[in-house]
């Protein structure tokens, strides 16, 4: 099956300073891969260069089927992308919204209203079309947020920390969107800091220093590290690195 | 497509939000109407001096005319002619007069004396208006002597403007207002809608969706480039058919002008945003680097001329100050576009500055 992510020694400088130091990975089809690390690890500039968005130091990669180097524009067009600021428009209605990110990405003019319909529906809110983003609470702007990064139907989306504020259990409802992404085959590339998050993911790499430190499924990594939970994971991994560092 | 349901959604935050419906369309009338009544009233009791050396019969009963008046109250009578420049100086006097030596003895003997009307022309619709109404209470004088003596006396009122030598008047302030309203309109308002996504956070969806980073600037620039326009127009109307100020020279020319301003108004709107990390900073930076300038500096209240040398070079950077000029010329004395051609040079040379200078600090942005 074609990768939605496939890079290989992917590497950022900032003049001497190291920000991604030769990561390699893949994502397949329809995964939910769970990229973490802690703050300052590396995590968005490697996003910053999956989404086009800054060009590698060196080595190669292909997102959605488009080369990292060659054609960063096309990857833009065939990707989705969400933040954990929100990326809709407050002042304007949630149709308004959807319409013109549909039209930033191309979606045929009559294939928007259908579209807009089938979605709302699916994530239960017709009665919402009219009203304004900042009349919503937050659950829902997220939810919404997200249904719209998808709607031009990328290959893949980037969650930047998507659920940040929000309780565990609308973190949950939120989640139930992202399963029926990936059942429709979209993959999902989503950083975060909540470790329950982290074990709903299909694998979860976990970046230190600019280095991809552990990839596997969280059953693995648990296993692996003879910990119960992804949390234990995590702090082994940024314990382990602070006493190297404190070696050094 | 894109690019359309961009701009689009551009003049929805702006329609939606009637703060900034308010100062775009609501300001420019507003100043106008303000500049072009509010200003012009009568005025009573203004202080004046008089410096009279011959101090005679003649020079006495037009004093006590000019006190009985209730324009004028007398302030001070000055002793030597170095008292009248620390007057104006010290804020005393708004009008001096001063009459020549032995007053009486020339208007009997030669038919002929001159008396010098010295206004501060700061304001100089209030100093018209005051040269003017001492002007009358001579008149009157010279009327009541006629009457007594059947003899054609002539006195010479000779009027000085302080401060602001020609007299640049009523029409001054349309130049001005629109150097203003267009500073506001593209630079600050621009500068803040832009700097709005970036503190929003919608501007990293934006960078990272299919638009070209030039697109959603430009975008974002159309409506205000629009309203720009529209506003151009409706200071043009205002002028004409309310204030009576006619475009006397081509109406071609002037587009011309304007627009280059607006570009560049515009530019540094977009190079301010590209700086500016929060809408506070941006508003800030436009209100302090640009309005208060184009107020202060562009010849717009203060003539140019009269400022200090130091603050002359200072405006020179200023674009508004080239626009309100070229204006001037082109509108209100109808001059032909070989007269403005060093104003447009120099914008034009500002525009290629600021585009160099954005698309500059766009690309340390991007990389």
């Amino acid at each position: 099956m074609k990768k939605a992510i496939e890079v290989e020694n992917l590497t950022k400088r900032f003049g001497s300073f190291t920000a991604v130091n030769a990561i390699s990975f893949d994502v397949a089809q329809g995964e939910i891969f769970g990229f973490l690390g802690a703050n300052g690890a590396g995590k968005t500039t490697a996003m910053r260069m999956l989404c086009g968005l800054s060009r590698p130091t060196s080595g190669k990669g292909a997102v959605a089927g488009f080369d990292m180097i060659r054609q960063p524009e096309e990857i833009k067009r065939h990707i989705g992308y969400m933040s954990q600021r929100f990326s809709l428009y407050e002042d304007l209605a949630v149709w308004e919204n959807i319409r013109l990110f549909a039209g930033i990405y191309g979606v045929p003019e009559k294939e928007i209203a259908p579209r807009t319909d089938g979605m709302l529906a699916r994530i239960g809110f017709e009665s919402g079309r009219n009203t304004r983003v900042k009349e919503l609470p937050l659950g829902w702007k997220q939810k919404l947020s997200f249904a719209v990064a998808i709607f031009h139907e990328p290959k893949i989306v980037f969650l930047d920390e998507p659920t940040g504020g929000v309780d565990p259990l609308t973190r949950r409802r939120f989640w139930e969107m992202i399963y029926d992404a990936a059942d429709r085959g979209i993959s999902v590339f989503v950083t975060t800091h909540y470790m329950d998050e982290a074990e709903y993911c299909n694998r979860v790499s976990i970046m230190v220093d600019g280095r991809i430190d552990a990839l596997d499924t969280p059953k693995n990594l648990k296993q692996q590290f003879g910990v119960r939970s992804m949390d234990e994971v995590f702090h082994r991994l940024a314990r382990e690195n602070a006493l190297t560092s404190n070696a050094n | 497509m894109m690019f359309l349901s961009f701009v689009k959604k551009e003049f929805l935050h702006i329609f939606r939000d009637p703060r900034t419906m308010l100062i775009t369309l609501g300001m420019p009338v507003a100043q106008i109407i303000l500049f072009g009544f509010a200003i012009t009233t009568e005025v009573k009791n203004v202080r004046m001096a008089v410096f009279d050396p011959s101090h005679d019969i003649s020079t006495q009963r037009i004093i006590s005319r000019m006190q009985a008046s209730e324009y004028f109250d007398m302030t001070q009578v000055l002793h030597t002619a170095d008292d009248i420049n620390s007057a104006f100086n010290k804020g005393k006097a708004e009008l001096v007069a001063v009459f020549s030596d032995r007053f009486d003895e020339n208007l009997l003997r030669a038919g002929k004396a001159s008396v010098q009307l010295i206004a501060d022309a700061t304001d100089p619709n209030q100093a018209a208006m005051l040269t003017a109404y001492a002007s009358n209470i001579i008149a009157d004088y010279r009327q009541e002597l006629l009457r007594e003596h059947r003899i054609p006396f002539l006195i010479e009122p000779e009027i000085q403007m302080l401060y602001n030598p020609q007299m640049k008047s009523a029409y001054n302030f349309v130049p001005g207002v629109m150097g203003l309203i267009l500073t506001l309109i593209c630079a600050m308002m621009t500068s803040i809608a832009i700097v709005r996504e970036k503190e929003v956070g919608t501007m990293e969806a934006l960078l990272v969706s299919p638009l070209r980073p030039v697109w959603i600037i430009l975008a974002k620039v159309a409506p205000y480039f629009t309203l720009s326009i529209v506003n151009i127009i409706s200071i043009l109307l205002l002028s004409v058919f309310v204030l009576d100020v006619p475009v006397s020279g081509s109406m071609f020319w002037l587009a011309v002008v304007a627009l280059m301003f607006i570009i560049v108004a515009l530019l540094l709107g977009i190079v301010i945003s590209s700086v500016a990390t929060t809408q506070v900073t941006a508003m800030l930076a436009s209100g302090m680097l640009l309005m208060m300038p184009v107020l202060l500096l562009s010849g717009m209240i203060f003539p140019i001329e009269n400022m200090p040398v130091i603050l002359q070079w200072i405006s020179n950077i200023i674009p508004a100050r080239w626009f309100i000029t070229a204006v001037r010329k082109v509108m209100i004395e109808g001059l032909g576009v070989s007269y403005v051609a060093k104003e447009l040079a120099i914008l034009a040379g500002m525009a290629v500055f600021l585009i160099a200078v954005s698309v500059k600090t766009f690309k340390i942005r991007l990389s």
